[in-house]
């Protein structure tokens, strides 16, 4: 089914009589349902709003994330956390979607200073799993109106309710921009480096180690800027640095960005969330590749089909996700303590009453 | 005047009750229950608004925290949380009925993080304690509402406060990581913690801004940042409202992006200027503008924002020159407040618009203005559309108090009706409370709702707030 309008999505929501799949681009298909009718999103498309001066720009959600960049560009601007595109890591194809980006949250290297998709996104209008039309947030970047569904949104893999409009507060471009790059270092000695990076004031708005261990780090600016920064960045941090610009600096974070270090390689790959400090331990724990984004506080890694990661680190102070593999006896999602798990049930029942959307998805 | 529900008599006559169980569960000093020390709760910053609690509970402990609203949720009595009480929306003013629950004596730093970015501190502590704590070692915290010497981290996440700031910090959601909730129930839960994305739902943006209704923050994980090399604030002067609101927008079209784009109108300029001498020139619209780095990052950013300015025929362009300067040109902005509370009462909305509005709402704000018969002076955030009327009125003058908050609901009426919002970085609280229905349909607010049916499903937290008290009825009934 594909409804080409809010009206048509509510009507179709409210007379489903059994599970729906929500699609969108169907790019980031982890752990998707294999029950259900699928509902796309792609007849819900274009952007209705965009005002450069204001810094937002509101689009339908089956709006292909392409057409939103490219209107961006055309005046300097950008979505600011530099949303991952999961298709080579995934082996998904077709167009990747302004609204599955949100479901999934989907955020790139740039996270670890502007935040996540969340954090840009101000306003949402969706179907709840009874068909009702809710909205909320809007197109202003500041907004304590109420309670923030936004954020409840982004993340909830149309779990929820399905998207039919996003709204965003955008970033302009800067100038240009360079890579510098450390020779292969442990993730000891490279969290604590990436951690001196993001503690100085030259605004390092990347910090990875690629998975051969070199440490990389970004900074964006005007022209006299990044001169001034990449000097004094190296000089306060010691060491070698080679320094990347242009495109080459640019295809080094799309590479990051998309993980395409693991893109066709046979095996699991699972993302971990942690406090960067606690990274090189749980790595030690890993006997497989691994890339570090968010200073650390992000490690993506390929493990062997059917491992569960999870259970090899032990308890963290974070979670873990399996982004691809099989396996239907080990969770995508972490599980959550039980009180927690108990409110997620208690929203999902509230916006959802009768399991319709995207049923076994998210616990 | 906003309505509030009666007070629950089955409750206020099993006071002396709840009392008696607070106390077998409280040190002494943790309980106030005489009435002349109670009084000091009646009212939050909202003071036209108060109310005598039943009781005051300060614990110091989240264990504590946990044993209160297990009392009260057994009892069925309604809890109302408290940071510093500095809200400007009502939102800590209490029900008869119902107890204070403050977090003041919940000030312990508990960790800081240099490698992680992060501090984890418990909720009673002042915003600009947060940023005094680590400023030594070269970091910030960055939203800083202009109540940042009082208010509590806990009010801040009540409201996700916002400052001058957030064009490029963002507001406290963004800088938000992990909190310590205490459920009506009396359930201890951890959401977040010092990993940058949480799990699951996201549970921790849901509370931020939910102004107590769903849980009693005792904890939080804070992003720290550092500091900036320098900072350095420009004055400019135009003719007109909207040349300014279009010098705005060109600037953030520029790429530039200022850390702070502060607007004045013409009253609040002049007002200011009488009360603390800033030095500002007398024209009908000011800016300043703020941007950070190196010096030379510094001039190369200002050369492009005065360049833009320039062709806004400004009266005034005045680039600061020392750190002296600085303070004074900040001196004005930030002294608008008590200016204008010099001259009369007044009230303050803080209503979001999309900035290209700015020039027709200000435009019909004058009108209105003339229409009512009440003075306002504009003093606001203008990179992200924030904007702070200040009405003027009369406490001592029959009438004034109700015709003001008529004059203030028409505009946030208006803000709402250009593509805005009621309220930026106040919250809804009581002040608002009743015109939600003019942002919100039904089952925008029902959806709303259904969460805090979730979280406290007897509604017994900080009640008669955010929901129109007839949308919430049956609810509250239930």
């Amino acid at each position: 089914m594909r409804p080409a309008s809010e009206t048509e999505l509510s009507e179709i929501v409210r007379a489903a009589s059994g599970p729906l799949r929500i699609r969108g681009g169907g790019t980031r298909s982890l752990g998707a349902p294999s029950v259900g009718t699928v509902l796309e999103t792609g007849g819900l498309a274009g952007i209705s709003l965009y005002e450069p001066g204001a810094l937002t720009l509101v689009a339908a959600s089956g709006t292909p994330l392409a057409e939103v960049k490219a209107a961006l560009a055309a005046e300097n601007q950008r979505l600011p956390f530099e949303p991952m595109d999961m298709r080579a890591l995934l082996g998904t194809e077709g167009e990747p979607t302004i609204g599955g980006m949100v479901a999934a949250n989907a955020s790139g290297p740039r996270r670890v200073i502007v935040g996540a998709c969340r954090d840009s996104l101000i306003g949402v209008r969706f179907v709840d799993g009874q068909g009702r039309v809710v909205k909320n947030g809007g197109r202003v970047m500041k907004n304590v109106t109420g309670y923030d569904l936004v954020k409840l949104m982004a993340g909830s893999w149309g779990t929820l309710g399905v998207l039919s409009e996003c709204s965003f507060k955008l970033l302009p471009v800067p100038e240009t921009h360079a890579t510098l790059v450390s020779d292969v270092m442990t993730p000891e000695a490279a969290v604590r480096v990436m951690s001196a990076a993001l503690g100085t004031p030259y605004e390092v708005n990347a910090a990875a180690r690629d998975i051969s261990g070199r440490v990389c780090l970004r900074i964006e600016g005007f022209a006299e800027q990044i001169t001034y920064r990449k000097t004094a960045l190296a000089e306060a941090l010691g060491g070698d640095w080679e320094v990347l610009d242009g495109a080459k600096s640019t295809a080094f974070w799309r590479d990051i960005r998309d993980v395409t270090a693991f893109a066709g390689q046979s095996g699991d790959v699972w993302r971990v969330s942690v406090k960067p400090s606690d990274a090189p331990a749980l790595v030690a724990k890993i006997s497989a590749p691994v890339q570090m984004d968010w200073g650390g506080g992000l490690i993506w890694a390929l493990v062997p089909e059917g491992t569960d990661l999870r259970a090899q680190l032990g308890p963290i102070a974070g979670h873990a996700t399996r982004v691809r593999g099989g396996g239907a006896d080990i969770p995508v999602f972490q599980p959550e303590p039980a009180p927690i798990a108990a409110l997620a049930q208690g929203l999902r029942t509230k916006f959802d009453p009768r399991g319709m959307l995207n049923p076994g998805l998210m616990g | 005047m906003m309505d509030m529900p009666t007070p629950n008599a089955a409750i206020l006559s099993k006071r002396d009750r709840v009392i008696a169980r607070l106390a077998a569960e409280l040190p002494t000093e943790a309980l106030i229950s005489d009435e002349a020390e109670r009084r000091a709760y009646e009212c939050d910053a909202l003071t036209a608004y108060r109310c005598l609690p039943m009781a005051v509970v300060l614990p110091d402990s989240t264990e504590q925290v946990a044993a209160i609203m297990k009392i009260c949720h057994a009892e069925g009595v309604p809890v109302v949380p408290r940071g510093s009480g500095t809200s400007l929306a009502g939102g800590a003013l209490p029900t008869e009925d119902s107890v204070i629950l403050g977090v003041a004596r919940l000030r312990d730093v508990l960790d800081v993080s240099y490698a992680d970015r992060v501090i984890r501190v418990q909720s009673g502590i002042t915003n600009l304690a947060v940023t005094g704590e680590v400023e030594g070692d070269g970091f910030f915290y960055a939203p800083d509402p202009s109540s940042q010497l009082a208010c509590a981290i806990a009010g801040n996440i009540a409201m996700n406060s916002g400052g001058a700031h957030c064009l490029k910090y963002g507001v406290t959601t963004n800088n938000l990581l992990g909190v310590t909730l205490v459920t009506m129930a009396g359930e201890v839960i951890e959401l977040g913690g010092a990993h940058l994305d949480a799990a699951g739902y996201d549970l921790l943006g849901l509370i931020c801004g939910s102004e107590g209704q769903l849980g009693v923050v005792t904890e939080a994980t804070l992003r720290i940042l550092p500091k900036p090399e320098g900072a350095r604030p420009v004055l400019m002067g135009f003719d007109s409202n909207e040349v300014a609101g279009a010098c705005v927008s060109d600037i953030i079209k520029a790429g530039v992006l200022p850390v702070a784009i502060e607007f004045m109108d013409r009253p609040c300029i002049r007002a200011t200027e009488d009360f603390a001498k800033a030095g500002y020139p007398d024209c009908e619209a000011l800016l300043i503008v703020e941007v950070e780095g190196s010096d030379a990052e510094i001039d190369e950013q200002l050369g492009l924002i005065k360049q833009i300015a320039r062709r806004h025929n400004p009266v005034e362009l005045r680039e600061s020159q020392s750190d002296e300067e600085s303070k004074k040109i900040w001196l004005g902005r930030k002294s608008a407040f008590g200016a204008m509370g010099q001259i009369a009462d007044y009230m303050c909305l803080d209503g979001t618009i999309p900035v290209s509005s700015l020039p027709y709402v200000l435009k019909r704000i004058g009108e209105m203005s003339d229409e009512f018969g009440l003075g306002v002076a504009n003093v606001f955030h203008a990179g992200d559309g924030n904007m702070h009327p200040l009405i003027l009125y009369d406490a001592n003058k029959p009438g004034d108090l109700e015709l003001c908050e008529a004059f203030g609901a028409e505009i946030l009426k208006l803000c709402v009706e250009v593509g805005g919002c009621l309220t930026g970085e106040h919250g809804v609280g009581i002040e608002k409370r009743d015109l939600m229905n003019v942002q919100f349909a039904p089952d925008d607010l029902d959806a709303q709702m259904a969460v805090k049916d979730v979280f406290d499903p007897d509604w017994l937290l900080n009640p008669a707030k955010v929901f129109p008290l007839e949308a919430s009825a049956t609810r509250r009934a239930a």
